[in-house]
């Protein structure tokens, strides 16, 4: 039902852990089947510097989870707001329909620390 | 080659090597339509009179009180809709439980579009029905109580004699239906001792072939047939008869009623094993269904914090074969309905596993899920949110 690379995602997870002085905190949960995401970033000079995922969830939302992780590690925040849902479900060489809503976690959760992350240095700043 | 411990016996079991070898004849050899006259039909003919005696034995009723059908599912339907339309002018209420499997509830929702009222009755923390609750929810328009026997997920057994003497001394004309596809493999399913009109099998769940099933319907039951043709089945469920598997059946049927005790014995060593075993060495689990009136090979568990698909596929990982009643399992993305209506919290159903042990399992294959289990656990709630506790 999964492709190889989301087993390998699901059985070796990418970025597993929290981030004790995280910059930014996303939670996201499924509130139909009760997935839930949180994502931790470390942000340096606007770019994600670390990240790291707990996900309690199915395999998808697991490899999900780690996929979205490894897209945005390095990146500026503004190109991983461009991250999408479906582009991590891409990435993973696609996903089986009726597990789509269960993928539906990881981008929103990275969006939701970087959010977070945002409010809280133009709060510093004002 | 890898391991494979197959630990699902609730969803199928393998078919029984006397049940195959049964069959086999019937496929190119007397393969004769049981309705026409010459030689090669005759044997099919006589095969399956056989079969329906054999059945009507372990049933405890007359052969022509048994139709055969295609399942489990086509059972539970036509008792359903079969009861509901012939009986429509004395009323139009049925009542049933909310742990029903789909089968029967979703026919009951179907019901409700032809202006059928239905009772979902709830069930205690166990998964039992109340008769008490039955009885309450009697009406002079009930026509049709239909409470399962055994449950598919949790395995809990249901007070059937009970829910029957208590209908029965209400109206003795209500029809009582017992979907009886999870118990039949282990409990006594003399239609008489549990007081039944109606009950439901499916072969493949006692190590018989799938794809075919017995609708057992008590003489006088108000009964419209539900599949119109060739008049099979006396007419009142048509289509050539499918003799291999009812002869396959019939066999399963067979060594199921006669080992059953050994049967039963041998799966519920290794159902409490397990059980004991999981909830001593995995801290936060807990047992969903009844601690006793439980079916001898079902062990269903729940661990906090980890969702059950994801254990599934770290056990599958292993050549360990089981299910979950976790949400992102179920086509419809909720948790299983069952372990809801126990209340069960929404998390906890999330975290489910069904292991349902059977007669080639050995105490290798639980100490093999034993050894790996734990760790995957641990694994998972490690990557966990939730787990505070850790
Ligand atoms: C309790 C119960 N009823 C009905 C069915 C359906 O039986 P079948 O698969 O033969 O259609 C099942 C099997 O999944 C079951 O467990
Ligand atoms: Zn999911």
């Amino acid at each position: 039902m999964y492709t190889d690379l989301v087993m390998d995602h699901f059985s070796n997870p990418r970025n597993v852990g929290t981030i004790a002085d995280a910059d930014g905190v996303g939670l996201e949960g499924n509130p139909v089947c009760g997935d839930l995401m949180k994502i931790f970033i470390k942000v340096k000079e606007d770019r994600i510097d670390d990240i790291k995922f707990q996900t309690f969830g199915c395999g998808a939302a697991i490899a999900t989870s780690s996929m979205v992780t490894e897209m945005v590690k390095g990146k500026t925040l503004d190109e991983a707001m461009t991250i999408t849902n479906r582009k991590v479900a891409e990435a993973l060489g696609g996903l089986p329909s009726q597990k789509m809503h269960c993928s539906n976690l990881a981008a929103d959760a990275l969006h939701k620390a970087i959010e977070d992350y945002r409010t809280k240095t133009a709060a510093v700043a004002g | 080659m890898q391991r494979v411990v197959y630990l699902d016996h609730a969803a199928t079991t393998p078919v029984h090597p006397k049940a195959l070898e049964a069959m086999l004849p019937f496929f190119s050899e007397s393969y004769g339509n049981p309705s026409s006259i010459y030689a090669i039909a005759r044997e099919a003919r006589k095969a399956l009179d056989g079969a329906r005696e054999s059945v009507a034995g372990i049933l405890g009723c007359k052969p022509n009180e048994v139709i055969f059908t295609s399942g489990g599912t086509e059972s539970d339907n036509t008792a359903i809709k079969g009861v509901a339309f012939a009986a429509k002018s004395g009323g139009n209420h049925i009542i049933t439980s909310s742990t029903e499997h789909h089968a029967v509830l979703h026919t009951c929702q179907f019901m409700e579009k032809f202006g059928f009222e239905v009772t979902y009755l709830p069930v205690d923390r166990f998964g039992m029905v109340d008769p008490a609750d039955v009885e309450r929810a009697i009406t002079d328009k009930t026509v049709l109580v239909t409470i399962m026997t055994a449950n598919n997920e949790v395995g809990t057994i249901n007070p059937i004699a009970d829910i029957a003497k208590v209908i029965k001394n209400k109206n003795k004309h209500i029809v009582f239906h017992t979907d009886a596809v999870q118990a039949a493999g282990s409990v006594d399913i003399a239609v008489d001792h549990l007081g039944v009109d109606m009950l439901s099998l499916s072969a493949h769940k006692f190590y018989g072939p799938k794809g075919i099933g017995v609708l057992y319907v008590r003489r006088a039951t108000p009964f419209l047939p539900q599949q119109q043709g060739g008049g099979q089945e006396r007419n009142r469920r048509a289509g050539t008869e499918s003799v291999a598997t009812i002869v396959g059946m019939a066999k399963a049927l067979e060594i199921a009623a006669t080992g059953r005790e050994e049967y039963n014995r041998h799966c519920q060593r290794l159902r409490d094993r397990l059980i004991e075993s999981i909830l001593s060495r995995i801290e936060r689990s807990y047992l969903n269904g009844h601690p006793t009136q439980r079916l001898a090979n079902n062990a269903n568990l729940s661990f906090e914090y980890v969702e059950g698909e994801s254990i599934l596929l770290n056990l599958d990982m292993l050549g360990i074969a089981c299910s979950s009643g976790s949400a992102c399992t179920s086509a419809s993305l909720e948790p299983s309905h069952v372990l809801m209506a126990m209340g069960v919290p929404v998390e906890i159903a999330h975290g489910s596993l069904r292991l349902t042990v059977g007669s080639k399992t050995t105490d290798e294959d639980v100490d093999y899920v034993l050894s790996h289990l734990p760790g995957i656990i641990q694994k998972l709630r490690a990557m966990s949110p939730l787990a505070e506790v850790r």
